[in-house]
């Protein structure tokens, strides 16, 4: 009689250590499949060209010396600085933009009923799944109208359509979900719309604020489609399109250059999500979840 | 007390003038360019006569445009499908090891989701260089000969779905490890009691948890899918001879590049009724969703 539950409980045991072993084989696989892309851009980048044309070497090792020399040339003799100033600035200026919109429309939203606002609620959510990819041929003919051809401010014109949809939607969740009694206090206390948002509201949803800083930021850094159809000049692009249409002329053997381009470009993002991967996850599990 | 709230909520005022930008946003930037893209489509290449429907049954008659749909439908399906795979199974694997090392791992494998995709298949379309690149280097090592991976049609294909597949699979394993995490463990203890193993586990209490999660995540991402337009221009600018171009690929070749913006506009406006149809079944199963937690 006592010796069936020890069979099982051992026949458990094993089965959660074979569930283990097979987790972590799992995940060894998949980590090798996600990361040696940008492995390989890296040791690409740190090759010198001749190591690069070289055909008999382990191309996945540095073999013949580390050399900074394709970064040096990048910030110092191309037009790199200046994509990345330009990014930058599109960035900045579209991030806060985003969330000046997304916020008082979300507080109304969720707060304060009007007619027509369960509605633009709805058309927000459909607005965020509008891809680039389907109005850039009529947005390009507004740019030109707008004499915005050519220059990096067609982008912050545009990139909020990308932006402020889904950032709206998360923040209508976010603010949704605080306790009404919260801003009655507030209200009892003779605090007016403003004060309620920049001090009630703000502060208690500043989880989902962050997370629709990121989301936004992260668009306005990576988005390609735009920047291609509506800028030209050398001077007015930002790093997505500079890195893969001005690094890649020249000689056969730019790759060291256009991989450390790559990286660099990439990397205000990746370090972004390195501190704060947690607000990252909660914003893009929330955009399709919350109601 | 309870007298107080109302009569400040009563503003309507205040309410729609704080939803004044969005409103001018959607209506100026989306509404309007939508039907303006309408108008273009029905416009000579010159964009001086209207030509009715020429240019869509100038499209119907092309082979390279029937070709662009049945590429874009096939990269789509075959992308979302293993990317629902990956993603489900290194979700389910995180979910499987102990609580304190899933950060680590979790962390690393969101990285290709968090590069810029222009700038990452940048990398991929240097590993697909035939002769002085990573992969062709180590099969020729292993004696398999090398492989033409963005000359050759079916390559190229596949190339390009292998990216969009490392691109997109992180964002499916958020999406599932939270909702793994939202099934109660007491499910699985009492299913172990009564003798299930694993796959038992797995079909009976995980699939028809996260049922909802899978459903409204892989809608989504056929929208975004359908719609990609970094991946095939980096890596082959819709080539070998058109074969890998998407709609947003063509689009941008025949509006911008070619400088029919009637024609591209019609281009475009073709993923619109798939769109519509796929977020009118999203918007549903959100509701739906939002209902059940309420």
């Amino acid at each position: 009689m006592t010796a069936v539950p020890v069979t099982s409980a051992t026949s458990l045991r094993a089965n959660r250590r074979w569930a283990l072993i097979a987790a972590y084989a799992c995940l060894g696989i998949f980590v090798v499949f996600f990361l040696f892309p940008p492995y390989y851009m890296l040791v690409t980048s740190l090759k010198t060209n001749a190591e690069i044309a070289e055909l008999a070497s382990n191309p996945w090792i540095v073999t013949d010396g580390v050399t900074f020399g394709h970064y040096k040339h990048l910030l110092t003799e191309s037009s790199f600085p200046r994509f990345f100033l330009n990014t930058t600035i599109v960035t900045v200026v579209v991030v806060a933009i985003t969330m000046v919109i997304s916020v008082l429309a979300a507080y109304s939203l969720a707060r304060l009923r009007f007619w027509g606002s369960g509605v633009l609620a709805t058309g927000v959510f459909l607005t965020y799944l509008v891809p680039d990819t389907l109005l850039f041929i009529p947005l390009f003919k507004i740019v030109g109208w707008l004499g915005l051809l050519d220059t990096y401010w067609s982008l912050i014109l545009v990139y909020p359509t990308l932006t402020v949809p889904f950032c709206t939607w998360i923040m209508i969740g976010y603010f949704g979900s605080i306790p009404r009694e919260l801003d009655e206090a507030a209200l009892i206390d003779g605090a007016n719309h403003l004060q309620m948002l920049l001090k009630v509201f703000i502060p208690v949803a500043l989880p989902g604020l962050i997370a629709a800083t990121i989301f936004a930021f992260t668009v306005a850094w990576a988005n390609f489609l735009y920047p291609l159809a509506y800028i030209y000049s050398e001077s007015e692009m930002v790093l997505t399109v500079g890195t893969v249409t001005t690094l890649i002329k020249g000689d056969v053997f730019h790759w060291g250059g256009l991989m450390a381009g790559a990286l660099l470009a990439a990397a205000p993002p990746v370090i972004l999500y390195a501190f704060l991967m947690d607000y990252y996850i909660a914003g893009l599990t929330s955009g399709a979840t919350k109601g | 007390m309870r007298v107080l709230p109302p009569l400040l909520r009563r503003k309507p005022a205040v309410a729609v003038l704080m939803c004044v930008p969005l409103f001018a946003l959607i209506l100026g930037l989306v509404a309007y360019p939508f039907f303006h893209a309408l108008f273009l489509a029905t416009l000579n290449k010159a964009e001086t006569a209207f030509v009715g429907l020429d240019n869509f049954s100038f499209l119907f008659g092309r082979q390279t445009f029937w070709m662009v749909v049945r590429q874009s439908l096939l990269f789509a399906l075959v992308a979302v499908v293993f990317k629902a795979l990956i993603g489900l199974a290194a979700a389910h694997a995180i979910n499987t090891i102990p609580t304190k090392g899933q950060r680590k791992w979790r962390g690393m494998m969101l990285i290709p989701w968090v590069i810029p995709p222009a700038l990452s298949t940048l990398g991929w379309w240097w590993l697909f260089e035939p002769t002085y690149s990573a992969i062709n280097w180590g099969l020729t090592k292993l004696a398999v000969p090398a492989v033409p991976w963005l000359s050759d049609t079916f390559w190229a294909r596949f190339s390009i779905i292998l990216v969009n597949v490392w691109v997109g699979a992180p964002f499916f394993l958020i999406m599932y490890l939270a909702a793994l995490k939202s099934i109660p463990g007491e499910l699985y203890e009492a299913a172990e009691m009564d003798g299930a193993g694993p796959w038992q586990k797995f079909f009976h209490i995980t699939l028809p948890m996260i049922r909802n999660i899978i459903a409204i995540t892989t809608l989504f991402s056929i929208i975004v899918t359908l719609a990609n337009f970094d991946i095939v221009r980096v890596l082959t600018q819709g080539g070998p001879l058109n074969t890998t171009h998407l709609f947003a690929t063509y689009a941008f070749r025949v509006g911008i590049e070619s400088g029919d913006i009637p024609l591209g506009a019609a281009v475009s406006l073709f993923m619109f009724p798939m769109l519509a149809i796929l977020a009118f079944i999203i918007l549903r199963n959100v509701r739906r969703r939002a209902a059940s937690l309420a």
